[in-house]
């Protein structure tokens, strides 16, 4: 093998080695902090390239395989490259370009080890998007989850205490949950591989059946509880507000990789080929789709907060993408890859501007209350009027887009008509959530107090803001290129026989 | 050039004013007319090919894939509205460019007027639905930002916010009908569309796409009863009134009425929607503007009043009415723009916009009053002006109607009744402004605007004017192509444009509604004292009043839906686990045998049955967290017994190891908790808890008897097969972790060194109070490091240091390996912390955990990525046997590294945490870093 043979696994040594470089010297130490900047930044460059190296080799030629350790499938753990994943890894390490350099705003000076866990987040994201093995799936939980952890009481304070202690716990039974899930599919399929377990599950015996039936939903409360999904959706809306603003953008991707799993695990193991269990969850989805649209919308539109209505937008995208899921056709599946990446990006962005606004409003922070005028009124009005568009879905910027593929993804279904009043109502509401936060926040003023003395922003948190935010534009200008991509990510998504083959199962039987 | 450069110019035109507000007020706004300006100009120079029966369509792919092409055309409709909106456009940038005072942020101002403008020009001019409804939510955005222009001016935030969420509702209920006809038609281009009437008016969905369709347009026309947000937008500066209410934003609404007139109109169902709204608009419009005090306010109602009227002309069954509603569009456009500008003058000189204030202008400022004259008995249909021959085409298509049945006379009747109420308004709007005796306390005095002020008034009026009396030569054949394009025809039904058509009814009714006005502005105190019994209502009020109750009992529901308490988080989601899996346990009925069972021994069943006590008393006793923490403790003692019963030694070693180290770290953690927790939880709570606890517990006991009652086929074989062959160790347990599932290893090192790093990053931050004593406020013993306790755990030291290197070794082969013996060097040097405390191990101990933790997940990756150098993936390992003289045959293998990594990682991981628990009550505590 050679050198760019390895690259299937370079997402995850990246950050990994780069993370654990930074722990030791000459990396570091408190007054070492400017190197670590530099190497971050290399760092998340160096993955976006890797991204892309990835993508372009998976779209212009087969799906890649990585048997680590040279233990091929079923027994060892199979590394899956496919458009799809290519694709999240690309968005994670985009989002990762932005959060980092947003940070070194001064950020990453307010408690120890933020270059390193943001590493390790990444490294925990890209590994949940790469690997073809559940158990692994789990390791790479865990990695993202204890990194969360710990971003989270990242420049502590009370509520970043209150905030995490409901996380961990959720979180912790969440991965008890998952070994479970784990135990319970080994009980009955014998393998951890997902692809082997698509292959075997159906021809099982009926209470192997059963059991992997119940493995299955074990693993739906799992990847819903991460991507918070009614009723598992509590924790986010505090957490990600509690959260310091660059860690809460980089959070905007964790919730995906709930998602992600859930097309996955429910699009290849217990999709069309399952036999008895062929789509069982889909009616578990709908219901709680439009719940999670119902429940963000309010969260959104009772929000005092502008983190706190993000956080509930965050909900808000999530049941909109599991609409995409729930009408299991390619082109769904499609829309809402797209979807999903808009969302990453708009509401990272929304994050990170909650920040610099709040700065500016001395006490009142991003409380949609009266307060003194900003100091960079015109920059930061402008970035939040585009981050409110994408956020709401108008035109002409990306959210726009991508409520329209949905859309017209459902409008030959029967269920167009949830599909059609859940987008468009809570887009409504999120316009007038937008329209009254905006109007408190940038134009209801105490006076004309001087506001010389308010901080200003610094170019770092500008650049890092500017870059998420320009996906808004970008996405919908080269839209045909990126539908067609998430297309492909779709069908090669779909394509579970081509997934057996490739892995060379089917001879084992 | 083409109609793409048009638009795009106009949107390089944003940018225009923004940068030249530095060069002064004058250079700003021609250089902001510059772009407009062209586009007018290109428009006009294809009249002509408009009408010589061209029809322009130009194309740009965008997004093919989902219907989204850029295409853009002009036929009669589109140039009759790009011509008005482009033309008053122009003359309402000029007319700003004397309104705005000097401290206002004029470039801003204009640019949104830009955007606003590109936005309204798109949508008439789109070809493609779905870009179409881009250019229509764009409008929404920009009337917006133009609305909301003096933004610290609490009625202008109220008033667009209203504006943007009743035009947003209806955009989106568009996009939802405009997605239908898409699916229907099988095409979003509207040329495709335009064709396809009978397809789209005979489907099922037909009447869910028109109440969308119609939805859009009634409320972005204003039309009852979603009018109210209209006179709110009145709070903008009044050149946007007179651009957003004349020719742009609410024609919107009715431009696309007559866009979709071919394929939408013509049905049972659009006569009676559309004809009622119109009708109800139309008469409410014009009775409320009559009783307005606000100049802006009586404008206002009477544009939803003639907006009403357009609808209804729209709705009525003849095609003789959709022409006569676009003449009217053309003239209310001009007229109403003109009466907005003189408005806006007469606030800007006078200081007040009250009619009650306003008197006797007439003396100060005679010119302006002239050309408001004129406008005015325009929009009231008095003869020679141009709102008298749309409003004769009007009042003679009333006339024609069936289709309310014998109740259809009602409509001319209503019609001229709704004729009176605005020839009233119009007359309010000149008599009490400029006679009706003298000013009453205004804050100025009027005096005429400047020059160039007039000018946009004055083009529009001279329009009125020669409109009124040379009709056909001036808009004949716009009239002309406008119908063909929105009736779908080349020969047209017959209508004249004369002003004269003899006696006939429409004059009748014409000369009554004159008469009439008269008459009833000439009693109008009678009928104020009538309308003043009524309740004032002021629908920003209601509406903000609405919006927050909606918000508040939203915000009540949220809170009892969300209390923000753990406990109920932890509920929900375990009911939904018990949920999900009870399902499908509940409805499996399949017949089921289970495996032969093994003898359970007493020793087994003690126990297990010590197990469960002790989990029981954890429950019992979490209280009192010490004694708690001891039950649990023998639940993981019990564990590992059970581990090395059945035959999983290496389990059983870990098991104990991390036991010890897990015991100790929560003894340091407990010394800073209360000792004890009051009980707070309610009896239906401990109920409901309990409940769950027993649901969720069954449900998992259930499913581990189906499995281990049940025949496994694993691929678990394959790995006792090759363990030796393939991994180089007997012992598979080790070679799983090490080799055949090394990544996950390596990802669960990693996991255990940043749990040190984050409990370190958390430490740094806390401050916590020393406790001094127990609960019951015994102090504390001051007595530290008993000597015999000292001196034998520095002799068993190196002793411990000896098996763990014993166990490290051996474990590819035998029970142990990297993890096991990391975790007993870390509990013998735990045992140094609590027998000599951290000040006597500082200086002796040297090592820094966090290079520790960094180095041995780093030697483990690096394990891995040797194997690239022989050409293998990562983490392939290798092993082979050497004869070493004396010592005999051993095993070198890559392995041994790795598990080097994973031995440091753990020793570093777990001291690190223990260290800096134990540190916190010490000066050695942790410290924050920035």
């Amino acid at each position: 093998m050679n050198f760019l043979d390895h690259m299937p696994i370079w997402p995850i040594l990246i950050p990994m080695i780069g993370g654990l470089l930074m722990l030791l010297p000459p990396f570091a130490g408190i007054e070492r902090y400017q190197s670590r900047r530099y190497f971050a930044a290399i760092l998340v460059v160096l993955q976006l390239v890797c991204g892309m190296f990835l993508l372009n080799s998976v779209i212009s030629s087969e799906n890649l395989l990585y048997a680590v350790g040279n233990w091929q499938p079923p027994f060892g753990i199979i590394l899956y490259v496919d458009p799809l994943a290519a694709l999240l890894v690309c968005l994670t390490s985009f989002l990762g370009i932005g959060v980092v350099l947003y940070s070194f705003s001064g950020e990453d000076r307010a408690g120890r080890y933020y270059h390193p866990l943001i590493q390790f987040q990444i490294l925990g994201i890209n590994g949940a998007f790469l690997t073809n093995d559940l158990f692994n799936l789990f390791v790479f939980f865990e990695v993202l989850l204890i990194a969360s952890y710990s971003l989270l009481i990242h420049a502590g304070a009370k509520q970043k205490t209150e905030a995490a202690v409901h996380y961990v716990i959720l979180n912790l039974i969440g991965s008890s949950i998952f070994l479970f899930a784990l135990g319970t599919m080994y009980g009955a399929v014998g393998s951890l591989n997902i692809a082997d377990i698509a292959m075997k599950l159906p021809s099982l015996s009926d209470s192997d059946t059963l059991l992997a039936n119940i493995a299955g939903a074990l693993l739906l409360v799992v990847f819903g509880l991460k991507s918070a999904m009614l009723p598992l959706h509590f924790w986010l809306p505090k957490t990600y507000s509690a959260a310091s603003a660059p860690i809460a953008a980089l959070f905007a991707i964790m919730t995906k990789v709930g998602i992600y799993c859930i097309f996955r695990v429910y699009t290849i193991i217990y999709g069309e080929f399952a036999g008895s269990l062929s789509d069982f969850v889909i009616p578990i989805i709908w219901p709680l789709a439009l719940a999670s649209i119902v429940a963000g919308t309010v969260g959104v539109i009772v929000s005092p907060t502008l983190r706190g209505m993000t956080g509930n937008l965050v909900v808000v995208s999530v049941g909109t993408l599991l609409l995409g899921f729930a009408l299991r056709t390619p082109e769904a599946s499609g829309a809402a890859f797209y979807y999903l990446i808009h969302s990453t990006l708009a509401s990272a962005a929304l994050f990170l501007l909650a920040e610099m606004i709040g700065q500016q409003r001395g006490k009142a922070l991003d409380r949609f209350v009266i307060s003194r005028k900003l100091k960079n009124q015109t920059f930061l009005g402008f970035c939040f009027f585009v981050a409110a568009m994408m956020a709401a879905g108008l035109p002409p910027f990306s959210g726009f887009l991508g409520k329209l593929v949905i859309l017209q993804s459902a409008v030959t279904t029967q269920e167009k008509i949830w599909v059609y009043s859940a987008l468009l109502i809570s887009s409504l509401v999120t316009i007038i959530a937008f329209s009254r936060a905006g109007t408190t926040l940038f134009w209801r003023h105490a006076g004309n107090k001087d506001v010389s003395d308010s901080p200003d922003l610094t170019s770092w948190q500008k650049v890092g803001v500017l870059i998420l935010l320009a996906a808004g534009p970008l996405l919908a200008l080269g839209g045909e290129h990126m539908l067609a991509l998430t297309g492909v990510a779709a069908n090669e998504l779909h394509n579970v026989n081509a997934l057996i083959e490739l892995m060379g199962l089917r001879g084992e039987q | 050039m083409s109609l793409f450069l048009i638009v795009a110019l106009l949107l390089i035109g944003v940018l225009v004013p923004i940068y030249t507000e530095r060069f002064g007020r004058k250079i700003n706004t021609f250089a902001t007319m510059l772009a407009p300006g062209i586009a007018f100009a290109y428009i006009i120079s294809l009249i002509d090919n408009i009408f010589a029966g061209e029809h322009i369509i130009e194309y740009l792919q965008w997004i093919p894939s989902v219907g989204l092409t850029l295409s853009l055309h002009l036929d009669g409709l589109a140039l009759m509205f790009a011509l008005l909106i482009l033309g008053i456009g122009l003359l309402v940038i000029f007319y700003a460019n004397y309104y705005l005072s000097d401290k206002e942020d004029a470039g801003r101002f204009y640019a949104y007027l830009i955007l606003f403008m590109t936005a309204m020009l798109s949508i008439v001019l789109s070809n493609n639905v779905l870009q179409m409804w881009m250019a229509w939510e764009v409008t929404s955005i920009s009337s917006f930002l133009l609305i909301s222009f003096w933004g610290h001016k609490s009625e202008s935030r109220k008033g667009a916010r209203m504006a943007l969420t009743v035009t947003g509702a209806g955009g989106l209920a568009l996009l939802a009908g405009l997605l239908l006809i898409g699916d229907i038609v099988g095409s979003y281009e509207l040329s495709v569309i335009l064709g396809s009437g009978e397809t789209i008016i005979n489907h099922a969905l037909y009447p869910v796409v028109l109440t969308l369709v119609l939805l859009g347009a009634f409320t972005k026309s204003a039309q009852f009863p979603f009018h109210f947000w209209l006179p709110h937008a009145m709070a903008a500066p009044t050149p946007v009134s007179a651009y957003l209410h004349s020719a742009t934003m609410v024609k919107a609404g009715i431009f696309l009425m007559a866009r979709f007139y071919p394929v939408l109109a013509g049905t049972e169902m659009w006569f009676l929607i559309v004809t009622t709204a119109g009708l109800m608009t139309l008469l409410l419009g014009a009775y409320v503007a009559l009783f307005k005090h606000d100049l802006k306010g009586l404008l206002a109602y009477s544009t939803i009043s003639h907006l009403g009227l357009i609808t209804l002309l729209l709705g009525l069954d003849t095609r003789l009415a959709a022409v006569a509603a676009l003449f009217h569009i053309m003239n209310h456009a001009v007229f109403k723009a003109s009466l907005f500008m003189a408005a806006g003058i007469i606030d800007h000189e006078s200081g007040s916009r009250d009619m009650r204030k306003l008197n006797g202008l007439w003396q100060f400022m005679p010119y302006t009053a002239t050309l408001a004259m004129v406008a005015a008995a325009s929009m009231a249909g008095v003869p020679l002006f141009n709102g008298f021959l749309s409003k004769e085409m009007f009042l003679a298509e009333t006339l024609h109607q069936h289709a309310f049945g014998f109740l259809s006379w009602m409509i001319p009747v209503l019609a001229t009744l709704a004729g009176v109420f605005s020839v009233a308004y119009s007359l309010r709007f000149i008599h009490d402004v400029f006679f009706n005796g003298e000013p009453v306390d205004l804050p100025k005095t009027p005096h005429e605007p400047p020059r160039f002020m007039k000018l946009p008034i004055e083009v529009l009026v001279v329009i009125c004017i020669l409109v009124g009396l040379f009709p056909v030569m001036m808009i004949g054949d716009f009239l002309a192509v406008a119908s063909k394009a929105v009736l779908r025809t080349t020969d047209l039904p017959y209508y004249s444009l004369s002003i004269w058509h003899g006696f006939n009814l429409p004059l009748m009714m014409s000369g009554i509604a004159i008469l009439g006005g008269i008459i009833v502005y000439a009693y109008r105190s009678k009928l104020y004292r009538f309308q003043s019994q009524f309740m004032q209502t002021d629908a920003k009020l209601i509406f903000e009043g609405v919006v927050q109750t909606v918000i508040s009992r939203l915000s009540q529901a949220h809170e009892r839906f969300d209390t923000g308490s753990l406990q109920r988080y932890v509920a929900a989601m375990l009911v939904f686990t018990i949920a999900l899996i009870g399902l499908p346990l509940f409805e499996f009925d399949v017949g089921f045998e289970p495996v032969n069972m093994q003898d359970v021994s007493g020793i087994e069943i003690s126990l297990g049955v010590i197990m469960c006590l002790s989990a029981i008393a954890t429950m019992i006793f979490h209280r009192q967290r010490l004694v708690a923490l001891i039950a649990i403790s023998v639940v993981g003692l019990v564990l590992s017994i059970a581990f090395a019963r059945f035959s999983a030694p290496d389990l059983a070693l870990t098991q104990l190891a991390v036991e010890v180290a897990t015991v100790i770290l929560l003894m340091l953690a407990l010394f800073f908790l209360p000792k004890k927790t009051a009980s707070e939880s309610a009896p239906s709570r401990v109920v409901r808890d309990l409940g769950i606890a027993a649901a969720f517990g069954g449900l998992v006991a259930t499913i581990n008897y189906i499995f281990i009652t049940q025949p496994l086929a694993s691929i678990s074989e394959f790995y006792l097969a090759n363990s030796k062959t393939g991994g180089g160790g007997t012992n598979a347990v080790n070679v799983i972790l090490v080799d055949f599932r090394g990544l996950d290893t390596l990802g669960e090192i990693l996991v255990l060194g940043i749990a040190a790093l984050g409990i370190f990053k958390m430490l740094a931050r806390i401050r916590l109070a020393m406790p001094s004593s127990d609960e019951k406020g015994r102090p504390w013993s001051t007595d530290r490091y008993p000597p015999i306790v000292s001196m034998v755990s520095q002799a068993l030291l190196p002793l411990a240091l000896l098996v763990s290197f014993y166990i490290f070794l051996r474990g590819h082969n035998m029970p142990g390996g990297g993890f096991i013996a990391g975790l007993i060097t870390a509990v013998a040097m735990i045992q140094q912390y609590i027998a000599h405390g951290v000040e006597w191990i500082k200086p002796r101990v040297k090592v820094d955990y966090q290079n520790l933790i960094g180095l041995g997940v780093l030697i483990a990756a690096f394990t891995g990525v040797a194997s690239w150098g022989f050409g293998y993936p990562f983490m392939t390992t290798w092993f082979d046997y050497f004869d070493i003289p004396f010592i005999g045959e051993i095993e070198l293998a890559s392995a041994l590294v790795f598990d080097l990594g994973v031995y440091l990682t753990v020793v570093g991981a777990t001291l690190m945490i223990l260290a800096h628990l134990g540190k916190l009550s010490t000066p050695e505590r942790p410290k924050v870093e920035a």
